[in-house]
């Protein structure tokens, strides 16, 4: 081939304990999409950064343009023409959008000189930015745009983007496309890394499939439906959760009109934001990440206490009360840093478990501990949530991301908690145990206690939540029964819209 | 007491004076701080600076090559704190007040056999015309070089930070060393440098403690101008100028309480001479207290440890 | 190239060796720094670490000596152990020693010559109080003024230092002193000293007291859910909140408990050993004792034993003065090389060392 701007061959690469990637080899070329699929941990990340420079592979090679292509640092990458935007932005809050992209240039211009470029390129890809503006008052939708220009100002030949829209609004999504289908067609090649089915059957012109490091298969993805990609990617049919719809009862824990400052400087501060959860019911909260998920996570499990009368538990106000008094109560809550939030990384699972369920499993008596009780009680996490893991004296930062993330939402249900709130439960964990994690929400909510899922994934709204509503620049939008639901008005919620809509239906 | 023996246009020149080796230990402490390192050890560096340039001026009869071994010695001093903060990922406040501890205890021992010795003067540049003006003479064009270079080096680093890509370089390291490091940009190489200048520029403040303030070498002589020195960054809200005008303001409580000793107010000396820390107590905690604007130029990294996994 | 890999999970062989590594390694490195001073490198770490407690000639005057200057530094840093577990640094445990001396004296002076067997348990109480005081300062200032509590402790022990100045030359002078500066000697007014409880053997009020803390810090530290309060909230800040830790607390509770331990060894000391407030009374216990509570790894039994270890390197560094005439500071440098090795070798219980592969070579 003619065109063939990138050929993989044979890439491996070995961590202690795990093969990230074994004998990877495909071919990109010029102006072509190109979706690498997997789920987490099938070696995507990996891949790509061996692409772009940050990690170098045991084995195999690259050839770029029909040279030898082997970057020892990010630098010979982006000089060669390889670009990536990261999932994970690398940003400098407190320095201007300029700024930023200077940093990312290898002989940037003169300041003047590089703020006209950037308002230039950022309008001709209809992605304005301003380059004055501190990073920190962008919105993530704004920010992967300084990433995208930043790439953009090099020329490169292939962009790498890592799960581009997992920040993003449909709306916001629908108007990248729009960008990575002109730089496609000016022949700029895209690897497009997603485990969103949609979007790449959407967006991509073929497919590299990974699982477990390897190559399962190569594809068209507009030849396949979604199933059959999701069939390729995750190996085996899915055990899907099964819900007994059940009556809702009284409403359990209520929230009017709350109002939380930003606790740091770029934080999101929340906005008259009220809901009502009843027993029995699952209220999801939909939104794009850094829209004050956190924040009404910490005002509902009592870290950032608010006024007395914003927060109601069964009729009575607890705004002021703080995490364990909470609890007492049977409000508990999980995170969703699972290291350094909802678990303490260089403790052990029985010390860990001590973390929330010392009020609600009398593990402490007098203020002193009653380790052998916590112990038995972090075995019983383990034992139910099937928690991968040599025992309870497991330090928690040596799970991986699934089990830990089993063993914080088991520590809360087996707490047998009136209100449960969650924030991302499923966030990084592999399909099986995100499946075992849902259907412990719904039966727990089956069980009659009122639960708060927060999610960045949609598909998980929609399978578990009777209720959705939406957060978005701290404002919650009225939930709206799931069933029913079209993504356009998903879409518009999420987008902070639903107010001026039901303005025109008035 | 005799408040009329104190003389404004010597009080004022003095505070120049007495402010000089905060300023040089500050801005040092600033330009480590922003890049993200919390050095703790500013008195020790200064103190070991203080012997250093002290004992090359007198083996040397040369003040010049004492300022340059006390900045050499201030620098060397740091890269135990680089290497334990650096690449060991030591704790930084810890490994700062090992540097403190070790520093008085090291500059006590080779300052054994300086005690009660005269340094060489340092000579004051008078410039013709200008020192002749009046009360403005005296206060801006009378004293040493070292003055003036301190004032320069605020000016210098200002710039620096402000318009250079290397400014540019080590802010950014200092607000998320994870992101620079994606970037390509060898964090820990960038902070050992800043760390070494900060070593420097505290030798530097220690040595004019000893040839030019005070001009002598006793143990313990910095009295805690080094941790004053750390109080007034954040006094500066990490911005350069600002750390000038908190050091004048210490000089100048300083100048002040010993001006009112020699004047024989009727406090015992004690309490005048321990109003300098109480100010700058004082002055933290109104910088402080108003959380949004210390908050706002914080390094956003400041005293975090890096290490780069990949 | 050599690179670091974080442990999955802390090494508890290393947690123990590498207190022991740090004594060997600053011992070399000690060794080097007399020899370049002039004297025999063997002979001076044998005169420090082996004489005082094992030759016939010295023994049996340092031996006591061993509990005498163990007993405030255990003392002290066992409070400082509980901040800096949880990450609050409170520094100036020197000042509040000296306000806790102050304030024990002042008691015990304003009933002299008056007899009574109360006069001494006041005084103690009069000692915490001071030291709490003092110690409250910086707390407070942190948690009401989010003010750096690291420089505010530290600033205050300057200041407290021109106190006890102060102090020595006016309120709390000898009336009887022909007027040099310094109080009254308590060791001429019974009822308020401290004296060797069993002779011969060092062990004042003051030792007691730090065994006392040290069995306290073991049981809060293992047992109670302060000291897992502590720990969590020294880990993981945002766990600890999350587990309904309130950060503001934890800095009064740690900084209250250091100021009172710091406190007590103050009064203990100025009744004991020193005898009276003087211009010099503080011999940089405080700062010693931040060694001695990282030498011990913020361990009550660590602790214990590195403060008598640090005892040993200051009897013996004052018998190297005798025999070798080594300079004083030699052995404050010897003490902050001991934190240096500490901190380094510190790495290994959380990392382990490998041969780079061709990784970004």
């Amino acid at each position: 081939m003619t065109d063939r701007l990138l050929t993989i061959d044979g890439l491996t690469k070995a961590y202690p304990g795990v093969v990230a990637n074994d004998h990877v080899s495909f071919g990109i070329d010029a102006g072509e999409v190109h979706a690498l699929l997997g789920e987490n941990g099938a070696g995507k990340s990996t891949l790509v950064k061996m692409i772009y420079g940050l990690v170098r592979p045991d084995a195999g090679a690259m050839t770029l343009m029909g040279d030898s292509f082997a970057p020892p640092e990010p630098r010979a990458a982006r000089a060669a023409g390889v670009a990536m935007v990261f999932q994970h932005f690398s940003l400098f809050e407190a320095l201007s959008v300029a700024e930023n992209i200077s940093l990312g240039m290898e002989n940037p211009p003169k300041h003047g000189e590089l703020s006209a470029r950037i308002t230039k390129v950022s309008h001709d890809y209809g992605l304005p930015l301003d380059p004055e503006r501190l990073i920190g008052e962008l919105s993530a939708g704004e920010r992967q745009r300084v990433e995208i220009i930043r790439c953009l100002l090099q020329d490169p030949k292939l962009l790498i983007m890592d799960e581009p829209t997992s920040v993003l609004t449909p709306q916001e999504v629908e108007v990248l496309f729009q960008t990575l289908r002109k730089l496609s067609s000016e022949g700029t090649a895209i690897l497009y890394i997603s485990h969103k089915l949609e979007e790449i059957r959407d967006i991509c012109d073929s497919a590299t499939i990974l699982r477990h490091g390897v190559v399962v298969d190569t594809c068209n993805p507009r030849e396949k439906s979604a199933r059959e990609l999701a069939e390729m990617m995750v190996g085996s049919a899915l055990l899907q959760p099964q819900r007994d719809a059940g009556e809702f009862g009284e409403v359990v824990l209520e929230v009017k009109e709350l109002y939380v400052p930003a606790t740091t400087q770029f934080g999101t501060s929340l906005k008259s934001v009220n809901m009502a959860v009843r027993a029995g019911e699952i209220l999801g909260i939909g939104g794009v990440a850094g829209n004050g998920q956190d924040e009404l996570l910490a005002a509902l499990s009592g870290e950032t206490p608010s006024a007395e009368q914003t927060v109601t538990f069964e009729g009575r106000p607890i705004g002021h009360l703080g995490p364990n008094a909470r609890r007492e109560l049977g409000i508990l809550a999980a995170p969703e840093e699972r290291l350094g939030h909802a678990a303490a990384p260089d403790m052990s699972l029985t010390e860990n478990a001590l973390l929330t369920a010392a009020i609600r499993e009398n593990l402490v008596s007098n203020g002193f501990v009653n380790w052998a009780k916590a112990r038995t009680f972090a075995k019983k996490v383990i034992a139910d949530f099937d928690v991968r893991t040599p025992g309870a004296h497991t330090a928690a930062r040596a799970l991986s991301g699934g089990n830990l993330q089993k063993f914080v939402i088991g520590r809360e249900v087996l707490q047998n908690p009136r209100v449960l709130v969650v924030n991302q439960p499923t966030w990084g964990v592999d399909a099986s145990a995100a499946a075992a994690i849902r259907q412990a929400l719904m039966d727990l909510a089956g069980k009659g206690a009122a639960v708060v899922v927060i999610s960045q994934d949609l598909d998980e709204l929609m399978e578990v939540s009777d209720n959705f509503c939406a957060l978005n620049e701290g404002h919650l939008t009225r939930p709206r029964p799931t069933k029913g639901l079209t993504v356009e008005e998903i879409g518009l919620m999420l987008g902070g819209m639903e107010e001026e809509q039901e303005v025109a239906h008035a | 007491m005799d408040l009329s023996t104190i003389n404004p246009v010597l009080l004022i020149a003095s505070l120049m004076v007495a402010a000089t080796p905060i300023m040089l230990a500050a801005i040092g402490e600033l330009v480590v701080e922003k890049a993200g390192v919390l050095n703790l050890g500013v008195e020790g560096m200064m103190i070991i600076g203080a012997i250093c340039g002290f004992a090359i001026a007198v083996e040397t009869g040369s003040p010049l090559l004492g300022f340059v071994a006390a900045a050499v010695a201030g620098a060397v001093l740091s890269l135990l704190f680089a290497f334990l903060t650096q690449i060991l990922l030591a704790n930084q406040v810890a490994s700062g007040l090992a540097l403190t501890l070790f520093g008085l205890g090291l500059s006590a021992l080779i300052g054994q056999s300086y005690a009660g010795i005269k340094p060489p003067p340092t000579p004051k540049i008078d410039i013709p015309l200008l020192s002749d003006i009046p009360i403005l003479g005296p206060i801006l064009f009378g004293h040493d070089l070292m003055v003036y270079f301190a004032i320069l080096l605020i000016a210098a680093v200002w710039a620096v930070l402000k318009y250079t890509r290397l400014g540019l370089i080590l802010r950014a390291v200092g607000e998320n060393h994870d992101a620079a490091h994606a970037l390509g940009y060898k964090v820990v190489r960038i902070r050992i440098l800043a760390i070494m200048f900060g070593g420097a520029c505290a030798g530097l403040g220690g040595a004019y403690l000893s040839l030019i303030r005070v001009p002598q070498w006793t143990e313990g002589m910095t009295a805690g101008a080094g941790w004053i020195a750390l109080a007034i960054v954040v006094f500066a809200s990490w911005k350069p100028w600002r750390v000038m005008l908190g050091a004048y303001l210490f000089g100048g409580v300083t100048v002040l309480q010993f001006n009112l000793q020699a004047a024989g107010v009727n406090i015992p000396v004690q309490y005048l001479a321990m109003s300098p820390y109480l100010v700058t107590i004082l002055v933290l905690v109104i910088m402080s207290s108003s959380k949004a604007r210390s908050a706002m130029n914080a390094p956003a990294a400041l005293g975090r440890i890096f290490h780069a996994t990949h | 190239m050599l690179r670091l890999e974080k442990r999955p999970t802390p090494s508890k062989a290393w947690t123990i060796a590498t207190p022991v590594l740090a004594v060997i390694a600053t011992m070399v490195a000690g060794g080097i720094l007399f020899a370049i001073l002039g004297k025999d490198p063997v002979e001076a770490i044998k005169i420090i670490f082996w004489d005082p407690l094992f030759s016939e000639q010295f023994a049996s005057y340092s031996r006591p000596q061993l509990l005498v200057k163990a007993g405030p530094l255990i003392l002290i840093a066992i409070g400082l152990s509980f901040g800096f577990r949880a990450g609050i640094w409170n520094i100036g445990a020197e000042g509040q020693y000296i306000i806790g001396a102050i304030t024990g004296a002042a008691v015990g002076l304003a009933f002299y010559p008056a007899g009574g067997w109360y006069i001494f348990p006041l005084m103690v109480v009069a000692g915490a109080f001071g030291g709490w005081l003092w110690a409250m300062i910086p707390a407070i200032l942190r948690t009401r003024f989010n003010t750096n509590e690291i420089l505010v402790s530290l600033l205050l022990v300057y200041v407290a230092e021109h106190i006890m100045s102060a102090m020595s030359f006016g309120l709390l002078r000898n009336p009887e002193g022909h007027g040099f500066p310094g109080s009254r000697n308590f060791r001429d007014y019974d009822v308020a000293a401290n004296p060797e409880l069993i002779t011969g053997t060092g062990m004042h009020w003051g030792v007691v007291a730090a065994f006392i803390a040290v069995i306290f810090a073991y049981v809060v530290m293992t047992r109670h859910i302060m000291g897992y309060q502590i720990i969590l909230a020294g880990q993981s800040p945002r766990a600890a909140r999350f587990g309904g830790v309130n950060p503001n607390r934890l800095v009064v509770l740690c900084f209250a408990i250091s100021g009172v331990l710091s406190g007590l060894a103050g009064l203990f000391e100025v009744t004991g050993p020193a005898g009276q407030i003087t211009t010099d009374f503080n011999q940089g216990y405080g700062f010693t004792a931040i060694i001695v509570a990282f030498l011990g790894r913020l361990h009550p039994v660590g602790i214990l034993l590195a403060g008598l270890l640090m005892a040993l390197t200051y009897i013996g560094g004052d018998l190297a003065q005798l025999m070798l005439s080594l300079p004083k500071p030699a052995i404050q440098a010897f003490q902050g090389m001991l934190l240096f090795f500490l901190l380094a070798f510190d790495m290994l219980v959380n990392f382990r060392i490998r041969l780079a592969k061709s990784e970004a070579a």
